[in-house]
């Protein structure tokens, strides 16, 4: 879109890099995915580790599996959408210039590294940040140009307020940016090989401080963010309470990164510590269910709505997997359930209730409303499809979290169970051979999620094809923004 | 002052912060400012030619809730 075509109250949108973004978001849910049912299969048929080893050993596709769709599934879609959010509620063009195209294609370049890198057995073995320093500093290259494109976009703001949105998604992006350089802090080997800064219970608190505010940091807040544009646009009301908005946001903040503890309960870190992390774990459902409940209430008196669009439909669904993981989880967290729980399946379905419930169903809710934005349409090439796939994601997701849930409780108690004479009752193995039956279910479960992501692949192609003239204008709107004078 | 003395005074700072950011957001006197923010999601469909969504993306009557 030139210059022409911008009147003074018409601001000229960047929109071709929240495209870019939105379909390598769909992309790699695809590709991530497609790992995760290859892993869930390999749990139910051992000979699938075979198929190409060492490469494809379960071991070294677990991390592929949760770096993909952690970071580059919901990444590229907290970058389309937070771009997109951002320039419409601040009603002005994306600043940074340049940095705009280095964050999508540096994103895509650690993406593809990681892709490299982790079949070959490449890793600093912390669990969410697995990828060796090389990777790590261009991580911290494109995400400091993220937060100056966000925040420079947020200072030549049009409008006097900055809307809750654009709070959750800077709580993320500065967040992120502190945790990624802390955890990373290594001393290089060689190229492809270093070692933590940290040692020993501290390393793995470094660790799980980093961990558990990627969950609530990366998977929430900036999801939240996400919440907070696309459910009140999609049901056309704005949000329910704007206060509540304001009293949760900064209670969860403040809250979530004292919980990662939690993760490191009955382990050498200090009693003390683990405690703390049990109590502000707890103390978190509130700050959580907050913003659930600002979500779901938004709808209140545009119910009716959820009957005839799908799109809603998941964005409405996804807030009710995000209050039952957010009660599920300071439950977990409290010490003696934890007892039960730690290294079980439980924590695996705990995760995905979380991951494909809220993270992925709110992540697909926005971008079929993004899709037919960003291509001048009324809808999607097809509704019927995106409710389809609505109802696949629904029941894989339960699925999985059901069989996990199952499993989880059956190993916790047969580990713990013990004859009269203080031995075990069950070896390990026959822990696993209870599992079986769950693992199955599992694999069924991740692949309607993933036939659901297939169906919408097909519905976006589809959809960008068939897309309105005047888009091509949107396309010229490049990276190279004009000087906006307020 | 011993370290039980800090964690008590920190307990109380918190909670003190928590009451203040919930007099900030429920004071009345910021109601319609937040009313403005909270529609700001709307704004700009009128301004921007970027808006196939027409009458889908309007709001209705969200007003109405903030009365």
């Amino acid at each position: 879109m030139g210059s022409h075509s911008v009147a003074v109250e018409q601001p000229a949108y960047d929109f071709k890099i929240v495209r870019q973004f939105a379909v390598m978001t769909v992309i790699w849910g695809v590709v991530g995915m497609a790992v995760g049912v290859l892993i869930a299969s390999q749990l139910v048929w051992p000979e699938l580790n075979d198929i190409f080893q060492p490469y494809t050993h379960f071991g070294r596709l677990r991390p592929l599996h949760t770096n993909a769709v952690i970071f580059a599934f919901g990444g590229c879609a907290l970058f389309a959408t937070s771009y997109y959010v951002v320039q419409r509620t601040c009603q002005t063009k994306l600043f940074g210039g340049i940095l705009i195209p280095f964050t999508f294609w540096g994103w895509q370049l650690v993406i593809v590294l990681a892709a490299i890198t982790l079949p070959m057995g490449m890793t600093s073995a912390k669990e969410y940040a697995e990828l060796e320093w090389p990777i790590d500093i261009l991580i911290a290259l494109v995400w400091v140009s993220y937060a100056i494109i966000f925040f420079g976009t947020i200072a030549t703001r049009k409008t006097s307020h900055i809307y809750v949105a654009n709070w959750f998604y800077g709580a993320f992006i500065i967040t992120i940016a502190v945790l990624h350089i802390v955890n990373s802090a290594f001393i290089p080997v060689t190229l492809t090989k270093s070692y933590s800064a940290y040692a020993g219970a501290m390393d793995a608190m470094v660790q799980w401080w980093y961990g558990h505010n990627a969950v609530g940091f990366f998977l929430t807040a900036g999801f939240l963010g996400m919440m907070y544009y696309f459910v009140p646009k999609q049901a056309g009301r704005p949000v329910y309470s704007y206060q509540l908005s304001i009293v949760h946001f900064w209670a969860l903040i403040s809250l979530y990164i004292w919980a990662g503890a939690h993760h490191l309960h009955y382990s050498a870190l200090p009693d003390w510590a683990q405690s703390l992390g049990m109590v502000m774990s707890l103390i978190l459902l509130a700050p959580s269910w907050g913003g659930m409940i600002n979500g779901i209430m938004t709808l209140s008196g545009a119910w009716h709505k959820l009957r005839t669009d799908p799109t809603l439909r998941f964005l409405v669904v996804s807030l009710s997997f995000y209050g039952m993981s957010t009660f599920e989880g300071p439950m977990m967290s409290i010490k003696t359930v934890n007892a039960l729980s730690h290294d079980t399946d439980w924590t695996i379905g705990h995760v995905h209730s979380g991951a494909l419930g809220w993270v992925a169903m709110i992540s697909i809710g926005a971008v079929y409303h993004l899709l037919p934005v960003l291509t001048n349409r009324k809808e999607m090439w097809s509704v019927k499809l995106v409710n389809t796939h609505f109802w696949l994601a629904t029941v894989g997701t339960v699925l999985y979290i059901a069989s996990m849930w199952v499993n989880g409780i059956t190993q916790g108690l047969m580990w713990r169970a013990f004859n009269s004479d203080g031995s075990l009752t069950y070896s390990f193995v026959e822990s696993v051979a209870a599992s079986y039956p769950g693992y199955t279910v599992r694999v069924i479960g991740g692949a309607m999620f993933l036939l659901g992501m297939l169906i919408m692949t097909y519905n976006m192609f589809r959809t960008l094809g068939a897309e309105q003239p005047e888009a091509s204008q949107v396309e010229d709107d490049s990276s190279m923004p004009q000087t906006q004078t307020a | 002052m011993d370290i039980n003395a800090l964690r008590s005074i920190s307990t109380i700072l918190v909670m003190i912060a928590f009451a203040g950011v919930c007099w900030w957001a429920f004071s009345p006197k910021r109601k319609k400012q937040f009313e403005e923010a909270s529609n700001l999601v709307f704004s700009d469909d009128v301004n921007t030619k970027n808006n196939p969504e027409g009458e889908a993306g309007q709001p209705e009557s969200g007003e109405e809730r903030h009365k």
